[in-house]
Parts: structure tokens; sequence; C-alpha cells
């Protein structure tokens, strides 16, 4: 579904990703983890099409077409989504217009008929219900206001509402309380299908036990330096990332 | 929302979608201003003698003047003496029906969209249609007759009803107002009269469209509107201008005379050809809005959306003569490309307890200059005048410019006046947001900017509403990326 080949990409100036090699097949939950500042967000940002981040060298594949060509509208249409580390806010645009253009624009790529008003607020009720999202927070402005924890249940909600093929979850579980982890994690889940996959960005092997991944990687000053099972996130829990600068020989 | 959805879909890459010109044989005047000008436009409207006299007073008046040039606005040299200042579409009799009005007349009216059938007899509007100055044909008086409602081109007001021109007009806009109010005064062309009598709600928005046709001829707009006592009525103007090279003068006189409770909400949605992407042509604007508040508890409610133009000068204002009177300016102003606008209000408060209230919304992309220039005057014997004010500007690219006046000159100390201004941008990474979800840059950009612009659109009627979006949409495109 996905590959990416030695992909080195910049932003202003700056080298970030120095040659990432990631193959994702459909059905598959990939789990990417690693210090501060060791470009999993710039990862998340070039694969979605964020014109800030510059790819310099390597190749992407995504369902079977080069998506280093296609602008981020494009990518998204193709099925592919990214549920922000930093949601934005966008003042006097409701949810409800956000959304319906947004899905309409998915079904439009499809060769749908767009949804009818009561059609869309049907699929609405539908899928706020699988991320126990209230009414009081789909009929406000986009993310406006929006408390932390708040901002991250409503990036799961879109990402229901737009069935992606990819889903790029950047740190969805930070912010997040208790209960709410698990309401976003059942979400996920409950989205899961044998034809699409998932890439969890996350600090914390919580979430994991949660949404239990196929494959852990870690990242490392723009590199994937190791790969495992899911057992990796338990010794990454434990011990930290000295061990893998060690290995590393740093 | 399921209407902005399908605006949203029909931006395109059109240029400016009204510019044709409709070949209609036109009756007009040669070129050049002069007195025997002036009589002749009056003898054409077969006007009484009391008119001509306030029409040869304001041009003797407006010989004195000069062009204000305090806005912030660069105006080319505007030569008076080479724009004909009367152009009537050619008519051999006077019109009974639709039937009998010009094919291609009808076809304008029909690509402009303008609501001249039965069907928006159900929606509720009354249209009084007129191009190139002189109404066409005005639909649904007999409807608003039944009520005593009086709504007709000026010129019949005139002829009809002198009684009731001659002790409102110039009310609100005295003839020697200013340098383009005087110019309105002496060669107004037609516009449109409407009197609400004592006590009478209007049942329908009342809606005219302006349109400028000929080539090379100014417009000059005359529009007077008095509510009686306890009366309510909500007014609707819109305009489209065809395509030119040439720049046209479009100088427009708006009155409105409210008197005790009684209630006026003006609604504009003006898009004049701006020129095109360098500067080339485009309307002049000068336009002089101003509304008195005569009676206690009285109201009246200015909603713009000044889309068009290359040139914008217009300040609708509110004088709070009554007590308790109350006077709202609601305000989205865009300008894009070579485009400039300065506008903004005047309240003056005079009576006890008044109020207004001030919201605008100024949007500049391309290299357009947008100011907003208010004025809140506080009279010495105005005890607990509130005004609030707010301010907004969205500049889109780093090379336009959104400036702000705001004056306030207050003689009562009773007086609460609070003034808010914030200047945003559109940030790119909104616009990936937006992407991300699938949302292409034009249409994010359009649902942002009628998201900001929400407070003032929800002030207008419905389709009023819907139209504004479509032209906020349509004015920026190309704007970004
Ligand atoms: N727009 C930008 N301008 C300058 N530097 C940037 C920009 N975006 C990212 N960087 C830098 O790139 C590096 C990687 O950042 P990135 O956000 O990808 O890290 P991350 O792995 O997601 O970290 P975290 O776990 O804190 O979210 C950091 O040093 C960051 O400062
Ligand atoms: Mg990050």
């Amino acid at each position: 579904m996905l590959s990416i080949k030695n992909l080195h990409a910049v932003v202003e100036g700056k080298e970030i990703l120095k040659g990432i090699n990631l193959e994702i097949k459909p059905g598959e939950i990939h789990a990417i983890m690693g210090p501060n500042g060791s470009g999993k967000s710039t990862l998340a940002n070039v694969l979605a099409g964020h014109e800030k981040y510059e790819v310099t060298e390597g190749e992407i594949t995504f369902m079977g077409e080069n998506l280093l060509d296609q602008a981020a509208e494009d990518r998204a249409r193709n099925g592919l989504f990214l549920s922000f580390q930093y949601p934005i806010e966008i003042p006097g645009v409701s949810m409800v217009n956000f959304l319906k253009t947004a899905v309409n624009e998915h079904r439009k790529h499809k060769g749908l008929d767009p949804l009818t008003a009561s059609q869309f607020l049907k699929l609405m009720e539908e899928k706020k219900k699988v991320v126990e999202i209230s009414s009081q927070l789909t009929n406000r402005s986009v993310n406006e206001g929006f408390s932390g924890g708040e901002k991250k249940r409503n990036e799961i909600f879109q990402m229901a509402m737009l069935e992606p093929r990819l889903s790029i979850l950047d740190e969805t579980d930070s912010g997040l309380d208790i209960d709410a982890l698990r309401v976003v994690a059942n979400g996920v889940n409950a989205l899961k299908r044998d034809d699409n996959a998932t890439i969890v960005v996350t600090h914390y092997q919580r979430l994991l036990d949660y949404i239990i991944p196929d494959h852990v990687h870690v990242m490392y000053n723009g590199k994937i330096v190791k790969s495992a099972g899911k057992e990796l996130a338990y010794e990454l829990e434990e011990k930290g990332y000295d061990w893998i600068k060690k290995e590393l020989g740093e | 929302m399921t209407e902005q959805d399908k605006l949203l879909e029909q931006v395109t890459n059109e240029d400016y979608k009204f510019g044709f010109v409709t070949d209609i044989e036109t009756d007009i005047i040669d070129i050049g201003l002069n007195e025997d000008v002036v009589r002749l436009i009056s003898l054409k409207k077969e006007e009484p003698e009391w008119m001509l006299d306030f029409r040869l007073k304001a041009y003797r008046k407006w010989l004195e003047m000069k062009a204000p040039d305090w806005a912030y606005l660069k105006v080319p040299p505007i030569d008076y003496q080479s724009i004909s200042y009367y152009a009537a579409p050619k008519q051999k009799k006077k019109l009974n029906s639709l039937d009998e009005v010009d094919q291609e007349l009808l076809d304008t009216f029909n690509k402009l969209g303008i609501p001249l059938e039965e069907q928006k007899h159900l929606a509720g509007v009354a249209v009084d249609a007129v191009m190139d100055s002189v109404s066409v044909k005005t639909t649904f008086k007999e409807v608003l007759a039944e009520k005593g409602i009086i709504f007709c081109s000026f010129s019949e007001a005139v002829r009809e009803f002198p009684d009731l021109v001659k002790k409102y007009l110039g009310n609100a806009v005295p003839y020697a107002d200013n340098y383009f109010a005087a110019l309105n005064s002496a060669v107004f062309s037609d516009g449109s009269f409407c009197y609400i009598p004592k006590g009478v709600r209007c049942p329908m928005e009342l809606s005219t469209y302006f349109r400028i046709n000929a080539a090379n001829t100014g417009q000059f707009e005359r529009t007077l509107i008095v509510a009686d006592d306890d009366s309510y009525v909500s007014y609707l103007e819109g305009c489209t201008a065809p395509m030119r090279d040439e720049n046209q003068l479009h100088a427009a006189v708006v009155e409105i005379i409210a008197m005790e409770r009684a209630e006026v909400k003006y609604s504009t949605v003006q898009n004049w050809y701006p020129g095109d992407k360098n500067g080339k042509g485009g309307i002049y604007n000068f336009v002089t809005k101003r509304g008195i508040c005569r009676g206690d508890y009285s109201k009246i409610s200015w909603t713009q959306v000044e889309t068009g133009s290359a040139i914008t000068w217009k300040y609708p204002s509110c004088v709070l003569m009554g007590d308790h009177s109350k006077g709202e300016f609601y305000s989205v102003a865009l300008t894009n490309h070579h485009q400039q606008a300065d506008t903004g209000t005047k309240m003056i408060h005079i009576g006890k307890n008044t109020k207004s209230l001030i919201v605008s919304k100024g949007i500049s992309a391309g290299v357009s200059n947008n100011s907003y220039r208010g004025l809140v005057k506080v009279s010495k014997r105005a005890d607990n005048a509130r005004n609030f004010s707010q301010c907004d500007s969205l500049l889109m690219g780093s090379k336009c410019g959104a400036h702000t006046f705001p004056y306030i000159e207050c003689a009562n100390k009773s007086a609460i006046l609070e003034h808010e201004a914030t200047t945003s941008k559109i940030s790119e990474d909104q616009i990936f947001y937006c992407n991300q979800r699938g949302i292409d840059t034009e249409d994010a950009v359009a649902m942002i900017v009628n998201g900001y612009a929400k407070e003032v659109l929800n002030k207008l009627p419905m389709e009023f509403a819907v139209e504004a979006q479509k032209l906020l949409a349509l004015s920026l495109e190309g704007s970004v990326g």
C-alpha cells in the first residue's frame, strides 16, 4: 500500500529525514516511536504533502501511484489521512460545513454524487457514536477553542467520516485522559479493516495496549534505526532510547 | 450550508462573469456638462419646475466645490466633460406588461438572474429593475399598493407623489453635502422611491437591481426611502456592470428617513466591474448613503458586501436624532488585484440613549488597498450614547494593504464607546489542514473567508447571503498559490 524508499527531506535548508525506508501492507498497523525531534512528524507531513517540506531524494508510492507527484488534496482524496499532532483552528468555519465539503470532495473523486444535507447529517450521527464525540463540539467552528484532548478526539472523528486507506496518527494519544484514550483507541480499532492500514506515532506503550501493532519502528535522527514486533515497544518503555543510541555506537 | 457547498463548487477560473454588453438602441445625450445639459435631463424626464430648481441649485453649488482628497485612494483625474449624463433604453411607448419589453433587455436580466418572473412573487421579492437610468418594469406594485406602500422609480415618484418627494428629498443628504452628492443632485437619472405608511410592515423584501450598460455613461442613481411611524421595511440593492475598458463613474445618493419607532434594513451587494488583473478599467464608485433616525426608538441598519469597483468611496451613515434610536453598520469589503476601497460609516449621536453598532470586515488580496474609515460622534446633549465598533482586517499575501482610520468626537461624558480591531492572515497551516481533508486551496480560501465574514453575511436576507458568498469566492480567484 505504501512504499518509502531512501526518503530524504529538507525543511528550511536543514535535512531532517535522512534516508527512510518503510513498507506497509493493507491490514497492517505500524507504530513509529523515537525521541523528540527525531523526525516523526516531519515524515507524517511529507507523506501528507506539506509544501514546507522539500523532498530531495527517494521515492514514495501509495496505492501503486507516485505519491510525490500529487497535491496534498489529491493524496487525501486517494485515501491518505493525517491526524495532526497539533490540529489547526479555523475560526468561523463550522465543523459541519468543513466536513461536508471534505466528504463530498472525497465522493466526487470516487465518482459518487454528493451527499444531501440529511444523508450527511445521518452519517455524522453514526460516526459521532464511534468516537463518542458530543454535538457541542461538532456544532462549533473547526477546532476553535477545543481543549487539547477534544482536538485529538475530533481528528479521529474526521478519520471516521472520511474512511481513509492509510491513517497516520501523529501522537493522537498525547493530551488524552485515560477514558478518552480508550475511546479513541476503540474508534481506531472499530474502523480497522483488511484493506486499510494505520501508522501510529507515539511515545507511549500505553496506547499500543489498545491498538496492537504488527510492527514497531524506532526513528532516530531522521532514520528508522530499528524495527521489530510489538515487544520492542515494551523494551523501549522499560529502557528508554539510550541502549539504541549505544547500539548505533553513539 | 447546502448552498455554500454548491457555490464553492462553482468556483472556477472564470473572469468577471457579468461582463457582457447588451446591444439595445440607447437614447444617449452628447458628452459634457453645463446648465443646458441639466435642463435637458429635466426636460427629457418631463419634470416639474421645483425639480429643475433643485438640480440647478445643486449644479451651481457643484461648480464651486472640489473633489475630496482625504480618502486613502489614488483617484486619477476625472474629466467630467467627457461623460454623457443621460442614457435611456429607447422606448417607443410606455410599457404595460413584460411582453412589451425588449427581448434583449429581458435576456440581459435573465443572464443576471434578475427575478422579474412570477416565481419571485412566491419568493416574496418585488423587483424594480433599473437599467441605464430608466425603470423598465416594476413588479408587484399592486400587491404593495394594497398596503399603501409606494415602491416605484424616482421619476415616477416625482410625477405621481410630488408632495412626498418634495418633503423628504435632500433631508438626509442635502445637495450641498459633498462634491459627489452635489453632482448627483444636479444630474441624477433615476432610481427608486419607497414610502411605507404609518403602522405598515412591508410584507416582502423590496429589491432593486442597478446595472450600468451604455459605454461612457456616468450612472447617477438616487434612492429615497421613507418609513413612517411604526413601519418596517427591508430593502435590497444589488449591482453588476458589464466589462469595459474605460472607467465609468458612479455617484449615487441614497437617503433614508425613519420616523417614530420605524425600522429600515438596507442591504447591498455591490459587484461593479473591478477592472482587470492589471488595473485597467473598472467602475469608480463614489456613493453618499445616509439615514436619519428622526423618530424616537427608530432604527436604521446598513449591511453591505462590497466586492466590485476599481475605486470605492462610500460611508453609509446614521444620524441618530430621535431618543433611543439605533444605527447599525455591517460591512464586508473585499479588494483584490488593483482595487482600492475607502469605506466605513459615520454614527452621529444626537438624541438621548442612542446606540450604534459597527461591524466591519475588510479582506485585502493582490496589490489592493482596503481602508476602514469610521466616525463616531456624540453631541453634547446625547446622554448615555453607546457605540461598539469591531473592525477586522484579513490579509492575503504580503503586497496588499489594510488600514483603519477610526475617528471619535465625543462631547458628552456619559457616552460609552468601545473599539476593537484585529488583523489576521490566512495561515499556510490552515490551508494545509483543509488540503489534508481533500479540500483544494481555492475552496479552502473561500470557506475561510466566508467564515470570517459570517457575522455580516448572516445579516443579509437568505438569497442575498448566498449571492454574496459566491461573489466573495469569485472575487478571490487566483489570489492564492
Ligand atoms: N518547519 C520547521 N522549521 C524548522 N525546523 C523544523 C520544522 N519542522 C521540523 N523542524 C525540525 O525538525 C526536527 C524534527 O522535528 P519533528 O517535528 O519531525 O520531530 P518529532 O519526531 O515529531 O518530535 P516530537 O516527538 O517532539 O513530536 C526538529 O529538530 C525540528 O525542530
Ligand atoms: Mg512530532
